[in-house]
């Protein structure tokens, strides 16, 4: 046990060595900069996925210093191509790698010619090529410190089970949270003779949903949720899974709903057709709509201090801000509670057993 | 819509879907069920001894129910012993007076009938023996009445007269 942490604890310091390294400050220093716009950059950043850790910048007397540390790029481009991120220098160069130009422009990776040119059309999109890229990004590190945070808590917590009927340490706090959603949401919704088979899921997907949320509030983390590839993938995972373990009646109830006349059957199989996409859409929209609106709002909330630079304004900001992530620490369990609920709900309709015909 | 199709990004979309479903394999092998099951034998524990503890109750309350039923019958079946013991008791006193009274009866029936028997007999030695002495005394007075022949006729044709008015 000893050497494993001590194991982990080389590579992890390893791999977060800071890089601290000059960026070119990008406005004139002599000019003052506007508060506003570069807040409002900053807010962005902080909701946007991101090539780097960005930890924190300082600024010295000619130069803006940021402290980060760097993570891998793994593009497909004729093959996997890979080097760190540092090379782009948060977008200001351009790397040449196995003969290719690669340009970080808006947080994405183009392919480009030596100068970095970026070719535009009439209506301002990129034209340059786009390889798919696979990096590790901000919120891949998030998702993959969040897989070890779970690991580690849940297997001791399993451990803690084996002697004794009572669990001990964390087990005895995250307990009653997993029988809650067994006898609350699992149960109720997806009846006695199914529910096991789904526990695995909705378990996971509700401790992985707030503590993903609860590192969004954190400063460093930017938020996982607030991602649509995120939540999309939790709701195609939801509706896979409706999918495959959907039993005849349900499939019965979409193309052939029984107790209506036949033309009304004809009518209503495309609309329960498209309903049962609607349902994982929605609840990847809900996700993400939450925590960005919740971190939108609590980044302006937060922005105004630094506009406003009196006492009254800043205190009143502070005094809201504060009450604001009081709030989003509910919204962090609550939309992780929400989730895990209507997918429970969605897969009791899936596996629902209807007796009588009506 | 079209910052949310902007906003997406595949290599986040397949690194999601990768972590999250080695997270569901892996706390599903090493995590939830062995906690599930550990919470679902504790409760079943639960439930058994809170079911043991009720029948252990009820058991109790059956022995104590039964006690009292046995109490009751042994006292019942004592007062019937006692009745019946009693009952017995006057049978036998009633029998032996029954009997007392017809052995009583008997002895003095046949001591009566003995009485009686006696008597006759005294009785008939009593008529025998006056017979006798008659006889006697007949024979005496006729012997000494028959002594002259004189007498003997007069007699006989007394009879004779008789004889021819009967």
């Amino acid at each position: 046990m000893k050497i494993k942490t001590t194991i982990l604890t080389l590579v992890f310091s390893t791999f977060l060595s800071l890089y601290s390294f000059a960026g070119e400050s990008p406005v004139n220093s002599t000019v003052e900069r506007d508060v506003r716009v570069e807040y409002g950059e900053f807010k962005n950043h902080h909701l946007l996925d991101n090539h780097s850790f960005k930890l924190f910048k300082y600024e010295t007397d000619e130069k803006t210093k940021y402290v980060s540390f760097p993570l891998p790029i793994i593009l497909w481009d004729n093959g996997v191509q890979t080097f760190l991120s540092s090379r782009f220098y948060f977008g200001k160069k351009v790397v040449e790698h196995n003969g290719s130009f690669y340009k970080l422009y808006h947080n994405k990776i183009y392919k480009t010619d030596k100068l970095g040119t970026i070719n535009y059309d009439e209506n301002d999109k990129v034209l340059n090529e786009m390889p798919l890229d696979f990096s590790i990004t901000k919120n891949v590190v998030l998702i993959l410190i969040c897989l070890v945070l779970m690991l580690v808590i849940f297997g001791r917590m399993a451990k803690s089970y084996k002697n004794n009927p009572i669990p001990t340490g964390i087990g005895r706090l995250l307990e009653p949270i997993v029988l809650y959603i067994r006898d609350d949401i699992a149960r109720p919704n997806i009846g006695e003779k199914h529910y096991k088979r789904y526990m695995s899921f909705l378990l996971t997907v509700f401790f992985f949903i707030w503590i993903v949320n609860l590192f969004g509030l954190t400063p460093i983390g930017s938020n996982v949720t607030n991602n649509i590839a995120v939540t999309a993938s939790l709701a195609i995972l939801t509706y896979l899974i409706t999918t495959f373990t959907a039993n005849k009646s349900y499939w019965g109830h979409i193309f052939w709903m029984p107790g209506v006349p036949v033309p009304m059957k004809i009518l209503l199989a495309p609309i329960e057709l498209l309903g049962t996409i609607i349902k994982p859409f929605s609840l990847m929209i809900r996700l993400y709509a939450n925590i960005t609106a919740g971190h939108v709002v609590l980044m302006s909330i937060l922005g105004l201090i630094f506009i406003f630079k009196n006492l009254l304004g800043g205190t009143l900001s502070f005094g809201l801000a504060f009450a604001l992530s009081l709030l989003e620490l509910l919204v962090c369990a609550l939309q992780a509670y929400i989730f895990t609920m209507l997918s429970a709900l969605y897969f009791g309709s899936a596996v629902e057993e209807h007796h009588d015909e009506h | 819509m079209e910052k949310l199709l902007n906003d997406f990004s595949i290599g986040l979309f397949f690194w999601q879907t990768l972590l999250f479903v080695i997270l569901v394999f892996f706390l599903r092998k090493y995590a939830w069920k062995p906690i599930l099951n550990a919470v679902e034998e504790r409760e079943e524990g639960i439930k058994n001894a809170l079911d043991s503890a009720e029948k252990a109750k009820e058991e109790m309350e059956n022995l104590n129910a039964d006690n009292e039923r046995i109490l009751a019958e042994a006292r019942l079946e004592r007062d019937n012993l006692l009745r019946e013991a009693r009952e017995i008791k006057n049978n036998i006193i009633n029998e032996a007076k029954d009997l007392a009274n017809t052995e009583a009866d008997k002895i003095l029936t046949s001591a009566k009938e003995q009485i009686n028997n006696e008597k006759m007999k005294a009785v008939t030695e009593l008529k025998n023996s006056v017979a006798d002495l008659s006889i006697d005394m007949a024979t005496m007075v006729l012997k000494s009445e028959l002594k002259d022949a004189n007498k003997q006729k007069e007699l006989v044709s007394e009879a004779l007269k008789e004889a021819e008015l009967n």
